[in-house]
């Protein structure tokens, strides 16, 4: 296959920036800040909710998340998650209930792919990224902590 | 109060998503990746635990309270086990909410199907 000349490339890319439509920003941030603020404030129910049973607030927040994950895939479950992503955007995925969405649409999409290599692999696709950055991630931030706090002891 | 800056902070942490993901070419998923690691990193510095006293879920149900939260549990572990805490406090502190997440990512694929 011929290859496209540099000219050719920057030809196509200005055309396709032409093509995409504006973003509409005003109505974009508007949704993410309601939808995402909404959600959270739901979250702060629940670690409410779990404090007022005795746990201290670092421990009410490892129950709050799972019942945020159950909700969060009931709702895409029922079809209702998918159209908060579409009206909040990043306001409905960057919550933990978004995350759980991620996981459970594809595994329901995938099902027709089998329970193994549908259900069982798709799951991840992009729940493993954020596993597998977050745990690099963390394990490099705290290397450099207990290198340089903790390393003494 | 409390409802209040947990729906400002967590508001705006989703807002400023939404610029990375529209205003550059990274897509939704890698906007939630970049956001699990900035909040690894913000955790390290010291700079997340002071938001999640402040805002409460507002900072914690976020995607960077994921990373907060693995690597809050690496630094206690290690405070208590030496190196292993390294490979055991991360997936150990966010078992529950991603063990959930999977189960019920296998109950929904059960239960449910897709719409259309």
């Amino acid at each position: 296959m011929a290859k496209a000349s540099q000219s050719q490339t920057e030809a196509y890319r200005r055309q396709q920036k032409k093509a995409k439509p504006p973003v509409p920003w005003a109505r974009n941030l508007f949704w993410a800040f309601l939808v995402g603020g909404l959600i959270c404030t739901a979250g702060e129910a629940v670690l409410k909710f779990f404090m007022a049973q005795g746990l201290r607030a670092d421990q009410a927040a490892v129950p709050t998340s799972a019942v945020m994950v159950l909700v969060g895939s009931l709702l895409t479950g029922l079809g209702v998650y998918d159209e908060l992503v579409r009206l909040g955007g990043m306001g409905a995925a960057l919550p933990i209930t978004g995350f759980a969405n991620s996981i459970v649409a594809p595994a329901m999409e995938f099902k027709r792919e089998g329970w193994v290599m549908g259900v069982g692999a798709r799951m991840f696709q992009v729940a493993g990224p954020v596993i597998v950055y977050g745990l690099v991630a963390s394990f490099a931030v705290g290397l450099v902590w207990f290198l340089v706090h903790g390393g003494t002891r | 109060m409390d409802y209040v800056w947990a729906f400002l902070v967590g508001g705006l942490l989703c807002v400023a998503a939404q610029i990375v993901a529209d205003g550059t070419p990274l897509t939704p998923a890698h906007t939630m990746v970049l956001f699990v690691v900035l909040g690894a990193v913000a955790s390290g510095l010291g700079l997340y635990e002071p938001l999640i006293q402040f805002a409460g879920a507002g900072a914690s149900v976020p995607l960077p309270g994921f990373g907060h939260a693995l690597v809050q549990g690496i630094i206690q572990e290690s405070a208590r086990t030496g190196w292993v805490g390294l490979f055991t406090g991360g997936l150990a502190a966010t078992a529950m909410g991603v063990t959930a997440a999977v189960l019920f990512g296998f109950l929904a694929a059960v239960l449910f199907n897709p719409r259309g």
